[in-house]
């Protein structure tokens, strides 16, 4: 059935106090700004309810599919009018029902009545609504406890009736919430641990290291790919290649072999921040996550954590690869996580990286290097920055 | 300097096949099919194309059936074959192609009990315990003339002569997709009853391939549709890929041995370069191989980043071989031949083409002399 109107309910946006309208401009903005592309919406919010009213001919799946990604919404119902007549919204909720029932066996009507000059009230509008239906659809049963099916009606300006409730993506309205910069590697974790902050409402700048050419441009075409893929959630991500091939030639040659990877790292987040700091953006956000690999032991956190002076968040801090990967399927990016191309990390790596390193250790050893903060520049200097959305 | 030397995992066309392709699929648009002139036309230059193929190994063209590559031609012999033939035992090899050890594969769940003969360090099958595996319940024998990735000669005459002699019923396929137009052969000389060839190795287009069925061979579709090629392979005609690799497959075989020896002249020049140049290497080409293809490993370096630092230079190379770098994991035909794990991280593929000329050769040898000094001295080997 054409779908005349999306309801839209936020989250926790709407616990907000005096902050609430200027989150919901915010949240407003984003759905509008999404939605141009499928064409033209009218888009209103009254009562904590976001009002969505295609103007134009509209595929409700691919409508749902870019709603469903906009982060501040709770869920959404896709809301079919008739007019205020008992026959026309029992002929509208049976169809609704037809149309979208798979295997569920029990249904309750849930009513609202807004206009008031309605001749039933809400509990006579379920009673009736729920026996009309039990007449067209006989193997259907009613369940006021546990439905599945719960069919609404709301009287308004019409009668607004719908039987499904989509889950929005949760979280809060992008850009409510300020910017950091993920590390994105390429791997399972980082556009997963990049999406858990942006639903906190933070927009990302990415950076991601690339070491030519010893890592083939697939590589690097794959984490474009990612970016494009986190910005239908997080919408336009900049992503800053950064050529890193001369400081990690620089690191084997005069570094100690164990040591390789986590001298890679403090520099790697060294090079982050700056971008961060250049770019208005006040934290950084890693995918890793305690004890996974070698680099990410407690005291190889330690030291990575003490490169920089920013805050350094790791969602993915506590979860096991099965938890990140359910995340990574579900925002559609494990597929492309999974291309098996050497990166930045993976292709020099020591037999025995030392999972136990001090700082103290580190830190010596980085003064091998020399002038590390040119080193750094230098790299920053020669980035590419690719707009992904 | 641009160095093309990956020609075991696609070739460049000849200029003259895309013209006259670009052409055909213009102007000679018609279903071969069709009642009238156009497809006429159309049927003319599929019909020159199987007179090509069939010529280029003294076939019959009429044992000529059109695919859309080597795969699918792996792909009808193996599963043509295993459904017309009563008898559930199959033998293959150790270093197939994926197009074939995977349609094994899929013929082992239902059913069919599949046993692959081993290879020596040479990669060439062991004659003696291949005769082992041979029954006369035996129906199918499906091996490759040219390993993709070592370029080893296998003894598909003998292993042939052996199977036909212990059930002269049971069928011998050949996967010659990367002999074909490399080294001679025949029908005759091979005894083959069904063979596979792919048009993008020889500098033909790509998404064209063909299987030679011997006249007599049992054998079922594995599409169905509208009855074209006799009911073996129905779908409306490739008919401009199928002109281009007719022509291809043409120019490719004249004067083969000239063009080869040459080939084969350079594939040794760099070879003997990498010998001389280079310590600690392992050859992985035997010296019964096909002219163009060269595997070499070098010890305390790794594939994947030799090959890039070489595209850096221009030139184009492969790390084992070109379909196994889908997936990671070490190359199957280096496990198969024995060959040390720390070397196989250090394969090349270098494949050669008609097209290389000797400072090309001269130019590669340099710079990966370069490329591998300074990543072994990244990788702190010795």
């Amino acid at each position: 059935m054409k779908t005349d109107l999306f309801l839209l309910k936020y989250g926790e946006l709407a616990l907000k106090g005096l902050n609430k309208p200027a989150f919901e401009k915010k949240l407003l903005n984003t759905i509008k700004r999404r939605l141009a592309k499928l064409g033209n919406f009218s888009v209103r919010c009254s009562q904590s309810t976001i009002y969505v009213e295609p103007l134009c001919e509209i595929d409700t799946e691919e409508v749902l599919s870019v709603l469903s990604k906009i982060f501040g919404i709770a869920n959404i119902c896709p809301v079919v009018k008739c007019e205020k007549d008992l026959d026309e919204i029992e002929k509208t909720a049976v169809e609704l029902i037809r149309e979208y029932r798979t295997t569920q066996k029990t249904f309750k009507v849930e009513s609202k009545r807004e206009d008031k000059s309605f001749p039933l009230n809400s509990p006579q509008l379920s009673r009736e609504m729920g026996g009309r239906i039990l007449k067209n659809i006989n193997d259907l049963k009613v369940d006021v406890h546990t439905p599945e099916i719960m069919v609404n009606i709301e009287i308004r300006d019409k009668a607004y009736v719908y039987t499904r409730k989509i889950q929005g993506a949760g979280g809060m309205p992008l850009g409510s919430n300020g910017k950091a910069a993920i590390l994105l590697s390429g791997g399972i974790d980082s556009p997963v641990a990049g999406w858990m902050i942006c639903k906190r409402g933070v927009c990302l700048e990415a950076v991601h290291f690339h070491s030519h050419p010893y890592t083939s441009d697939r590589a690097r075409d794959k984490v474009l790919d990612l970016a494009r893929i986190m910005a239908k959630y997080c919408g336009r991500i900049n992503v800053h290649v950064v050529p890193f091939t001369e400081i990690q030639l620089a690191i084997i040659e005069k570094c100690p072999e164990n040591y390789l990877t986590v001298i890679m790292r403090r520099l790697m987040m060294r090079i982050a921040e700056k971008i961060a700091v250049a770019n208005n953006a006040q934290a950084l956000i890693t995918g890793e996550s305690i004890g996974q690999v070698a680099s990410q032991t407690m005291e190889s956190l330690v030291c990575t954590d003490s490169a920089v002076n920013i805050p350094v968040f790791r969602p993915c801090i506590g979860m096991d690869k099965e938890e990140i990967v359910t995340i990574s399927k579900k925002i559609g990016a494990f597929e492309t996580s999974i291309q098996p191309f050497e990166d930045c990390c993976t292709i020099f790596v020591p037999k025995h990286p030392k999972t136990k390193p001090t700082l103290a250790e580190i830190e010596e050893a980085e003064l091998l290097l020399g002038d590390i903060e040119a080193m750094l520049d230098d790299a920053i200097a020669r980035d590419e920055v690719v707009v992904c959305e | 300097m641009e160095v093309y030397l990956d020609n075991s995992s696609t070739t460049r066309p000849y200029k003259e096949v895309v013209d006259a392709m670009a052409d055909a699929m213009y102007n000679n648009f018609g279903n071969p099919s069709s009642l009238h002139r156009k497809g006429i036309e159309a049927e003319k230059l599929i019909k020159s194309a199987r007179i090509a193929v069939a010529e280029a190994i003294k076939a019959d063209p009429e044992e000529i059936f059109f695919t859309s590559g080597g795969t699918e031609a792996d792909n009808l012999a193996l599963r043509g074959a295993a459904a017309a033939n009563r008898g559930r035992h199959i033998i293959s090899t150790q270093v197939e192609h994926p197009a074939v050890l995977n349609t094994l594969e899929s013929l082992k769940n239902s059913g069919f009990v599949i046993e692959y003969a081993p290879v020596n360090k040479n990669s060439e099958v062991d004659i003696e315990i291949f005769k082992r595996l041979v029954r006369s319940d035996t129906i199918l024998v499906s091996a490759m003339l040219v390993n993709n990735e070592t370029g080893a000669i296998q003894p598909v005459t003998e292993m042939c002569r052996i199977l036909k002699s212990v059930n002269p019923n049971a069928l011998f396929h050949i996967d010659a997709v990367q002999a074909f137009g490399k080294i001679p052969f025949t029908v005759s000389s091979t005894g083959a009853d069904m063979i596979s060839f792919s048009s993008h190795k020889i500098h033909g287009p790509k998404g064209v391939g063909a299987l030679y069925v011997k006249k007599g061979t049992r054998i079922s579709p594995i599409l169905f549709g509208g009855g074209q090629q006799r009911n073996l392979r129905p779908g409306t005609e490739n008919v401009q890929g199928i002109y281009g690799f007719g022509l291809a497959s043409k120019i490719a075989n004249e004067n083969l041995s000239e063009k080869m020896t040459r080939v084969r002249n350079l594939r040794n020049r760099l070879c003997d370069g990498i010998l001389r140049e280079i310590s600690d290497v392992s050859v992985n080409t035997p010296l019964n191989s096909a002219p163009h293809i060269l595997n070499v490993s070098f010890r305390g370096t790794r594939s994947e980043v030799l090959l890039h630092s070489l595209e850096n230079d221009g030139i184009y190379i492969s790390s084992g071989s070109a379909c196994s770098s889908h997936k990671k994991g070490p190359s199957y035909v280096m496990t198969a031949i024995g060959l040390d794990p720390q070397l196989i991280d250090g394969t090349l593929r270098f494949s050669l083409s008609e097209f290389n000329t000797e400072s090309e050769i001269d130019y590669t040898l340099e710079k990966l002399k370069g490329a591998v000094a300074s990543l072994r001295k990244l990788m702190k080997y010795k």
